[in-house]
């Protein structure tokens, strides 16, 4: 079974709607011990980094999805958050990534918003993704290059649209909202 | 390097598109998601639904019918067309659209950008602006572009953008429905007078035009509905075209 984390941040039914596209069931949940014991567990989010950190503190989610075992991808404000501190609202963030999420300078066209192509992929989720391959970004901070980076981006200046350790993956872009190629590194994630 | 979007619009009426479509390889060119998907699998950027049904209570309708299409689409799209309240937004953003796109109603209470942004992020809120030049200016209009406002649209701009809007849709309509080309005096304007993502459109009429408004302007996007929808270009013939062009694209 596949949760899909419920908190206040976020638009979870394109994922949940992804999700079923390429063949697969999910559970949109709040419930700890769902959650704890789902196969594979997704931590997305739009939104403000410093709300849905106190929603998370206050529900005890912030440990939970700290601890946990399985495969989990954060996407968008999910990757910032599982950083280790965010410029947006100076907060402190889940510290699973030991990088920093900073604004993109001023005076740039910023939300960065539309497809952009991805560099240097790293790991099992970018099996079959080239280079060329465009994904959709919609995003104004972004997560310094880190040993912890498994792909690259160019936007102003280059940051990590996609990061792992351990059993924690996560991506800036939108998997769910970037076609074909999207579906394809969803797929991925959820065939770990 | 980030892409340039080009981006199909489409006009609803009762859950139905309208304008004449005469694609032979779709079974209902009426059926917005068969149209979408068409769409998609063509290579557009992103879709912009535009509901022209005037009356509230199809407003439901609206609301299911985005819930298909986020089923079956996998790009984003953007939702518009007679959005008023913050309880609208929701509905649709509920349903599933990324992004809703707000004219007069962000014309009659600016605030309403602000009541989006806070709630949904600045991300999904796009100010649509309808602009005629006349008297030697550009000018703000709302109501599908019948009634003339005070507004200077490069104002107006600056302001949606203070108040949180993501994104400006700028139609000219001294060139919609010419197919001379887009109004590139003023998208240029526009760019320079904002930091968020413009999106032109009005005028497109041949390949040459987007390439124009790519060139000449710093627009993010570039937008038209009668070139797509009667297959005057098709969407992969106009970026394999821009790629010539040395113009990014995916």
């Amino acid at each position: 079974m596949i949760a899909i984390i419920k908190y206040n941040a976020g638009n979870t039914k394109s994922v949940e709607n992804a999700i079923r596209r390429i063949g697969f069931n999910s559970i949109v949940t709040d419930d700890i011990s769902t959650i704890v014991a789902a196969k594979k567990v997704i931590f997305p989010g739009v939104g403000e980094a410093s709300s849905a950190m106190s929603y998370l503190k206050k529900y005890q989610l912030d440990e939970v999805i700290r601890s946990l075992k399985q495969p989990v991808l954060g996407i968008c404000l999910g990757q910032q958050l599982m950083c280790k501190h965010s410029e947006e609202g100076n907060t402190d963030c889940l510290g699973i990534f030991n990088t920093k999420v900073r604004l993109f300078p001023p005076k740039e066209i910023v939300p960065q918003m539309g497809w952009n192509n991805l560099q240097g992929m790293k790991g099992d989720l970018f099996k079959g993704i080239c280079d060329e391959d465009n994904v959709y970004f919609v995003h104004s901070y972004y997560a310094e290059l880190s040993e912890e980076t498994s792909a690259a981006c160019d936007y102003i200046l280059p940051f990590s649209a996609a990061m792992q350790k351990n059993n924690f993956y996560a991506t800036q872009f939108h998997p769910e909202k970037s076609a074909s190629v999207g579906e394809k590194i969803l797929k991925n994630f959820l065939e770990l | 390097m980030l892409k340039k979007r080009i981006i199909p619009c489409l006009d609803i009426k009762n859950g139905r598109t309208v304008k004449g479509v005469n694609f032979i390889d779709i079974r209902d060119a009426g059926d917005p998601i068969e149209l979408a998907k068409k769409y998609m699998q063509e290579g557009a950027d992103e879709l912009v639904f535009l509901d022209i049904t005037a009356t509230i209570e199809k407003r439901k309708t609206l609301a299911e019918l985005v819930e298909k299409i986020a089923k079956e689409i996998n790009i984003p799209f953007t939702v518009g067309g007679g959005i008023n309240s913050i309880e609208d937004v929701s509905l649709i953003i509920k349903a599933g659209a990324d992004k809703v796109s707000i004219n007069s109603s962000a014309v009659k209470r600016p605030e309403l950008i602000s009541e989006i942004a806070s709630q949904f992020g600045s991300q999904c809120v796009v100010v649509a602006i309808d602009t005629k030049f006349e008297n030697n200016d550009w000018f703000v209009y709302v109501n599908g572009g019948k009634v003339p406002t005070l507004l200077k649209t490069i104002d107006w701009a600056i302001k949606a953008e203070t108040l949180g809007a993501g994104e400006i849709l700028l139609t000219s309509m001294n060139n919609d429905g010419t197919k001379n080309g887009f109004a590139l005096d003023i998208t240029r304007k526009i760019c320079q007078a904002v930091n968020i993502p413009v999106i032109a459109s009005g005028g497109a009429g041949k390949k040459e035009h987007f390439k124009d408004v790519f060139t000449q302007t710093i627009a993010s996007g570039a937008l038209a509905a009668s070139i797509f929808h009667f297959g005057e270009i098709p969407i992969p013939e106009l970026k394999n075209y821009l790629k010539t062009q040395n113009i990014p694209v995916r």
